[in-house]
């Protein structure tokens, strides 16, 4: 029986406040593990959690007018738009949130325009150096959208279908059917582009408090930077639930998604504190070369193994 | 162009030169950006709401990553591994506009205290102000000099001193619980103080900083 | 004699002999402090620049000698090649003090120039950006550095002192330990 649109939306919001909690708490785990590696304690498993609840009681903030108001709105508007294609869990009538034939190209677009109005917001933020951070980020995130359209163009040649939910579909035959094995090329180039996503190390230029444009939100503070942190713990959560989605087999239970989405957000880490910072022309030198090699590998594997269109 | 160069002066000029300075002008080019607002009080909540809100705001105290002086150099045990302030809730951010708490490290001079002002004035209410170090609390070693203020509270409102020259992480970390204790009580309304008494503080500091070339209140 | 001493010794005679130096004060083997008259030290010290390679200058700072109603200037030079530190001292009147600059020597003078120029008063005409502030922002009192001017004065009437604070003088609580039965 299908759920009415009613239901569906409200299960869909209620899908994104599950990951708004679980993206908080997987940022603050890893921290304190992190933590634990250096030989610290590290901060509380609850800490993300109070510091959105004194950012939103911040008793004065102050605007540089509307672009830099609808800054963040546009971030967080990407972030839940992000989320609402991807199902949560497979085959699930509640959480498999909205599907249509073409959302893997509309999930892409979407974590494209957050960025995108970030950096209109900011460059309004009346900061005289925000222009480096906004032309920073957006650079790099230019270089490392190309391995991951080449992996996702590989997929979807390999499948024959745009549609996430189909994309998982077609790995539900057991554990070799997944992306990872029918196509590792274009999960290592995706996996790649998965660390410049997220903005740890080595490509953490953008935002890492020790430069001096810490990137777009330097002039941020208040409920608008409340909002930001909102939407950081989603877009996080999110994009490791597109992963597992695209190239993991997609989840079937709660306690697998949790399980993959550890594990995947371990890579970042492991390499995050191995690595020093890059230059942003030095990532773009780099996204550009073995990254795109490897997506084209991709694809020519789908041509060559695949083919059902 | 900066009027913020001081003539070379005689010594029989002296007065003259001063009231010079006192009639330096904002340059018409910068005026358009400078606002004249004064700084406004926002009173608490009350009750339970405010008593839930205090104890956020001393959950996650948000420093500011600016070493005014020498006591700079006891912020970074604490961030390490041995004295490891972020399991308090203490993390450093880069600019004043994100964060809560602003430690003012060992002496204050002139110069510096213009951008102690002025940062202090970027930060969003309610805001802490913590003084590491005899030199604010009395003057210190530098207590004679030409250069350094005494008393910080007479420039910008104070909570918490934490005494010492320089004190060592265990006493930075009883001063940030003593804060907490503050801010959970809702004693530490030093923003809310800064805007009452604006005029005070504002004549204060304009008596040592003489080459004032910023609005009367930097939001 | 070691070549350090000999050296030295030729250094101080030629010295003496075209500049008009005074008799000189040899701290160690390698360190001396010797005296111009105030119109040959600007050639003195061009000239142990360039002939007797005394190439860095290591710092250029004055002496308030108020009793005297003078100001000693000390050049500090270093020769690498000799392994030798030289310091000449000139001495200038210290009312309407000014000197010859040596920024045409070392650039990087300029900057202590303008340090003695905001901290004693010493002005240098023709040297770069003279009249700009070194380290003090709207310093409109005299310069600080001269002995004449009362910092714990100042102190006391600008910033607020607080009450309670008391001056311990090194001087007095040795007189009344050495001396205790000595009324002063």
């Amino acid at each position: 029986m299908e759920l009415s649109l009613f239901a569906q939306i409200g299960f869909a919001l209620l899908s994104a406040f599950i990951m708004f909690v679980y993206g908080l708490l997987l940022m603050s785990s890893m921290a304190r593990i992190r933590a634990r590696v250096q030989g610290r304690i590290g901060i509380p498993l609850w800490q993300p959690f109070i510091d959105i609840i004194k950012n939103n009681a911040k008793r004065t903030s102050i605007s540089h007018g509307v672009m830099f108001y609808l800054g963040p709105v546009f971030r967080l508007a990407g972030g839940l738009g992000t989320l609402m294609f991807i199902p949560m869990i497979f085959g699930s009538r509640y959480w498999g949130n909205f599907s249509f034939s073409g959302d893997a190209l509309l999930v892409m677009y979407f974590i494209f325009f957050g960025q995108l109005g970030m950096a209109l917001g900011a460059g309004d933020g009346g900061h005289p150096y925000s222009a480096i951070g906004i032309s920073r980020g957006l650079a790099q995130m230019t270089a490392f959208e190309v391995p991951f359209a080449l992996s996702v163009i590989a997929l979807a040649a390999q499948h024959g279908t745009l549609s996430i939910t189909e994309l998982v579909a077609a790995q539900q035959n057991g554990v070799l059917s997944w992306n990872v094995f029918a196509n590792p090329a274009a999960t290592i180039a995706a996996i790649i582009a998965f660390l410049g996503m997220s903005m740890h190390n080595p490509f953490s230029v953008v935002i890492a408090p020790q430069e001096i444009p810490i990137g777009p939100p330097t002039e941020y503070q208040a409920s608008f930077l409340g909002m930001l942190q909102t939407n950081r713990a989603i877009f996080n959560a999110a994009k490791l639930v597109l992963y597992v989605n695209l190239f993991f087999g997609g989840a079937t239970t709660f306690v697998g998604l949790v399980i993959k989405t550890f594990l995947l957000y371990f890579i970042n880490v492991f390499v995050g504190v191995a690595f020093p910072r890059f230059r942003t022309d030095q990532s773009i030198r780099f996204f550009l070369g073995i990254p795109a090699l490897l997506g084209l590998i991709g694809i020519a594997i789908a041509a060559i193994v695949g083919g059902a269109s | 162009m900066s009027t913020s160069e001081p003539r070379p002066v005689a010594e029989t000029d002296r007065e003259g030169v001063i009231e010079a300075m006192n009639r330096i002008e904002l340059p018409e080019l910068d005026r358009k950006y400078f606002c004249d607002e004064r700084p406004k009080v926002v009173e608490p909540y009350k009750g339970i709401v405010e008593k839930f809100l205090n104890w956020a705001r001393s959950q996650s105290l948000w420093i500011l990553g600016f070493g005014t002086g020498c006591g700079a150099i006891e912020l970074r045990p604490l961030m390490t591994a041995r004295y490891d302030m972020y399991r308090y809730g203490i993390q450093p951010r880069p600019t004043p506009r994100q964060s809560s708490v602003f430690i003012i490290g060992g002496y204050a001079s002139v110069k510096t205290m213009k951008r102690i002002v002025r940062s202090y004035e970027q930060m969003q209410n309610p805001k802490f102000v913590m003084g590491l170090g005899s030199c604010t609390v009395n003057g210190g070693m530098y207590w004679d000099s030409y250069n350094t203020i005494n008393r910080l509270d007479h420039y910008i409102p104070v909570d918490v001193y934490v005494a010492g020259c320089m004190p060592r992480p265990e006493s930075l970390l009883a001063g940030f619980m003593k804060l907490k204790q503050l801010i959970r009580d809702g004693k530490a309304e030093g923003a809310n103080e800064y805007a009452r008494n604006f005029d005070w503080y504002k004549e204060n500091q304009k008596r040592i900083i003489k080459d004032w070339n910023m609005p009367d209140y930097n939001w | 004699m070691s070549d350090a001493t000999n050296t030295m010794d030729r250094i101080l005679e030629d010295l003496t002999d075209r500049f008009r130096a005074g008799s000189a004060t040899r701290q160690r083997d390698d360190l001396a402090f010797v005296t111009v008259p105030q119109n040959d030290a600007v050639a003195a010290v061009t000239h142990l620049k360039e002939f007797w390679e005394f190439r860095h200058l290591v710092y250029f700072t004055a002496v308030d000698i108020i009793e005297r109603g003078l100001f000693r200037l000390c050049y500090m030079l270093h020769s690498y090649t000799h392994n030798l530190d030289v310091c000449l001292q000139t001495e200038i009147m210290r009312d309407g003090a000014t000197m010859q600059s040596i920024h045409h020597l070392w650039a990087a003078a300029a900057v202590y120039q303008r340090e003695l120029k905001e901290m004693f008063g010493i002005d240098f005409p023709g040297c770069p950006r003279v009249d700009e502030s070194f380290a003090l922002e709207g310093w409109t009192e005299m310069p600080p550095m001269r002995r004449d001017f009362d910092t714990r004065a100042y102190s006391e009437a600008t910033y607020y002192p607080r009450e309670g604070r008391e001056k311990h003088d090194r001087k007095e609580i040795m007189k009344k330990a050495l001396y205790p039965e000595v009324d002063l």
